[in-house]
């Protein structure tokens, strides 16, 4: 045992360092629980679940702002009791006309106050204001921020195991949920991801709204209106004043309660101060001609009571025809706050749990046949020097899943893929050494010299060749998504470890055993016949 | 066990390089025409649309779903297949859906659910324009990777060197990718990890027969190319068949067993270890001949490399002591 060299060191603790991290990996079930050790992930194509890459609509949160600027500035002239009329929100711009030449100063001077980042143009009293090019490029970046925040919280608040939702480049959104088991599960998932949970309390336009079946949505639009349908019934419609009371931005908590003789489920929310605020000012303004509030969410009404007195405390409820399970769903988007703009499906890949399971069984049996085929052959062509090959191989196969475990990297079905391919390829340093050493043999050289000469002589060979691949292994991540990404970072990882132990590895098995080498019994060692060994 | 013999006699690789070089250009030809007549059936990963996989207690009534979609006014254009087994059938079409929520596969399972008892095994479901970002994706990644090989193998033998690999490797992805057009085999994602798996594995080869020819420039006596290539490469065909063969094996296996997801994949890489394997000792060295690369040329420039590094080294030697 004397000739125990850094090189084995460093090998045996590679090995080590393989087992002890992959392990976790390697033990962990379907429905583990325990997390103790950074584990593998399997991706979706092999664990089943549902993959989606969403695209948002900005175009609506550029709308939507708009809208939010309309409101304010209806509340903030009635503040001020400032004289205005036909307050309208078209064109991507919000105008009104003030009817008081003497208020223009303090309106600008409120304008400038209140609105950074709009643009105000002015014609005579005739005020139009739009978003600046900047505020149009953070609108959008916040909406698609907003959208990530928001569908996390729901996947959260809903309670599956582990979901991922985490933007992908600058407009796309990546959302990612392991095991769903029943297509009941997957439609309510995909309900809360979509439900735009828009929340708006809208007023009734009461001197028009016996008009409303011969009326075109062009021109309500004239009017400053908008019409809506109710959502259990969609012969039923509504005419509600454009610029919303107040929306769901100012809502701060959202419940599933029952109603009391019915036991049917409704969903009562809490504004907070402001919102109660411009309710209360509203219902109180309201009662006098007994006018209606219409509730309404994503753009359908849900009910729309004529109001009785003024409510004050900020709290409002909606009844509607919801299950138990839409209650609490819909409670959950609201509580979690409006998507700013819908989002939009651009890729799916559903993997349901048994074809993941499939895929798995294929390509394991697929990994295992192909190692055990190379193992084999290695023993039968190479004798001893074959051994020493496959327990290099087998470091590899370790040391590749262990670095996984430590990065939590996700192993993908074309990740599968490239850790065989990378078995294959491991083996081809191995060959191109043996075959250097072969050749010394051949010519006759000592052992120590051939396994030190054919080392030097295949270096340059497997360092070139692994460099110019492990490019390739590269520029593949860069500029691969999902499952290629999987794919390359296998095979860089591969062709990283299998220089560390089918080079140095081996070459230190070689050097250790060096002593032990039978000079006369080079078919058992090296798998050739030759005489001539000194 | 020694399937070449140590003193294999050498082999006249390049006596015959134009033979091959024909049979080379003839498969390239042929392939680039089917590329450019049949094409390259794309799959949904890249042209966008949805498949459905359902699968069947029993033997899938395919003919019935096929008639259903056939006459419903939306899916006239889907087209229905066995997948893996006869139980398991694959819808596909070149529609997608924006709506998160009751996209296609609620539509169509709506419409064939009186078909019979099954359930919905997987649904992929990719849009237009993430498709055409794939496309360039892979385009790019092609574009870097050879313009990074390029570089590296000028820095680390010459540029010669450089331009042969690069065209030994695209013979091979073309010769691949014409493979792919004859068999009309769906081009998804696995398959554009192939082909440039089938980049590197090419250049892995070239590299390690480049790596012997540069040995064989130093060492041995001939100054003439042709001999110094036949016998580098002579002396490497041991090493490129065993590993091919041992590659060629793993993919077989991952062919035969790998299931129908890993299919196309490995279909290709088949074609590829072959291809490339070929091209690293019949298509590489000769190119390198043919540009008529000068080993008296390059023993002189590596010749003034050596001495410039001597050099430095005795200025660095000649600094640390102070003389400078």
């Amino acid at each position: 045992m004397g000739n125990l060299n850094y090189r084995v060191v460093v090998f045996i603790f590679a090995f080590l360092f393989g087992v002890v991290f992959s392990i976790p990996s390697l033990t962990q079930s379907a429905d583990d629980t325990n997390t103790t050790g950074k584990k593998i992930t399997l991706g979706l194509d092999l664990q089943g679940g549902l993959h989606m890459l969403l695209s948002v609509k900005t175009e609506v949160a550029l709308e939507s702002k708009l809208k939010s600027i309309g409101t304010t500035v209806k509340y903030i002239l009635e503040k001020n009791k400032i004289a205005y009329e036909k307050l309208k929100f078209e064109d991507g711009k919000v105008s009104f006309t003030l009817l008081d030449p003497n208020d223009v100063t303090t309106v600008d001077g409120l304008l400038a106050e209140n609105f950074k980042g709009v643009l105000v143009e002015k014609s005579d009293l005739l005020y139009a204001m739009r978003l600046s090019p900047e505020l149009i490029e953070t609108t959008k970046t916040h909406a698609i921020d907003q959208a990530v925040e928001t569908i996390r919280n729901r996947l959260n608040m809903y309670g599956l195991a582990e979901p991922t939702v985490a933007k992908q480049g600058k407009t796309k959104i990546l959302v990612e949920v392991p095991g769903i088991k029943t297509a009941e599960d997957e439609d309510r998932i995909k309900g809360l991801i979509s439900k735009a949970a828009h929340l708006q309390m809208m007023a009734v336009d009461e001197d028009r709204a016996n008009r409303i079946y011969g009326m075109s949505d062009a021109e309500a639009k004239q009017y400053g209106d908008v019409i809506l349908l109710d959502v259990a019934d969609n012969r039923t419609k509504y005419l509600l004043r454009s610029v919303p009371i107040l929306d769901g931005s100012m809502l701060t908590d959202a419940q599933v309660a029952y109603e009391k003789d019915t036991q049917r489920p409704m969903i009562t929310f809490s504004l907070n101060g402001r919102g109660s605020k411009i309710f209360a000012d509203f219902t109180n303004e309201a009662q006098k001609t007994k006018a209606r509030m219409a509730v309404v969410l994503d753009n359908e009404v849900y009910t729309a009571p004529r109001v009785q007195t003024r409510i004050g405390g900020g709290r409002v409820q909606i009844t509607g025809d919801f299950t138990p399970q839409e209650a609490h769903d819909v409670a959950i988007a609201l509580r979690s706050g409006a998507l700013l703009a819908p989002v939009q499906s651009e890729e799916e890949r559903n993997v349901g749990p048994t074809l993941g399971a499939d895929n798995i069984k294929a390509s394991s049996i697929a990994l295992i046949i192909g190692f055990l085929s190379v193992i084999v052959f290695m023993v039968i062509y190479y004798g001893m020097a074959g051994v020493i090959s496959n327990v290099a191989l087998v470091a590899n196969l370790f040391l590749i899943l262990a670095v996984m475990s430590l990065f939590g990297a996700t192993l993908t079905l074309p990740g599968m893929a490239g850790i065989v391919l990378t078995v294959g390829m491991a083996v081809d340093a191995n060959v191109i050494i043996n075959e250097r050493i072969r050749e010394l043999l051949h010519e006759g050289a000592s052992i120590t010299k051939s396994i030190e000469q054919g080392y030097n002589n295949a270096f340059t060979a497997i360092w070139d060749a692994n460099v110019t691949t492990l490019i390739a292994a590269v520029v593949l991540f860069q500029f691969g998504t999902g499952p290629i990404k999987g794919f390359a970072l296998t095979i860089s990882i591969g062709i990283l470890a299998s220089m560390l132990t089918a080079i140095l590895g081996t070459h230190g098995i070689y050097q250790w055993l060096t002593p032990k080498i039978d000079k006369n019994r080079l078919g058992f060692w090296f798998g050739i016949k030759t005489k001539g060994a000194k | 066990m020694e399937v070449f013999k140590h003193d294999q006699a050498i082999v006249g690789f390049m006596k015959n390089a134009k033979k091959v070089g024909f049979l080379s250009v003839t498969l390239v030809v042929i392939s680039l025409g089917l590329l450019f007549t049949k094409g390259l059936n794309f799959g949904i990963d890249f042209a966008g649309g949805t498949v459905v996989q359902l699968q069947y207690t029993g033997k899938a009534p395919i003919k019935k779903v096929r008639d259903i979609l056939a006459n419903s006014s939306e899916y006239g254009e889907a087209t229905v297949n066995f997948f893996g087994s006869d139980s398991e059938i694959a819808i596909r079409t070149k529609q997608t859906s924006k709506a998160v929520k009751g996209g296609i596969k609620e539509k169509i399972v709506a419409l064939i659910k009186d078909t019979g008892d099954f359930t919905v095994r997987g649904v992929d479901m990719v849009g237009p324009a993430v498709g055409d970002e794939l496309k360039s994706q892979g385009l790019q990644a092609m574009f870097y990777s050879i313009l990074g090989i390029l570089l590296y193998i000028s820095f680390r033998f010459e540029w010669r060197f450089a331009i042969a690999s690069v065209m030994a490797l695209m013979h091979d992805v073309i010769i691949a990718m014409g493979a792919l057009s004859l068999f009309q085999i769906d081009v998804n994602l696995p398959i554009l990890a192939a082909i440039l798996t089938i980049l590197g594995y090419s250049l892995n080869d070239t590299v390690i027969v480049f790596d012997r020819i540069r040995e064989g420039i130093r060492t041995l006596k001939s100054t003439k190319l042709e001999e110094v290539i036949d016998e580098s490469v002579t002396r490497t065909l041991s090493r490129t068949t065993l590993t091919s063969l041992t590659t060629f094996f793993v993919v077989l296996t991952l062919y035969l067993f790998g299931g129908e997801a890993l299919n196309g994949f490995s279909f290709t890489l088949l074609i590829g270890v072959v291809v490339g394997t070929y091209s690293s000792i019949f298509v590489a060295s000769p190119i390198l001949m043919w540009l008529n690369f000068s080993i008296d040329e390059f023993r002189a420039s590596e010749a003034t490399k050596l001495k410039r590094e001597k050099e430095r080294e005795k200025q660095r030697a000649m600094y640390e002591q102070g003389t400078i």
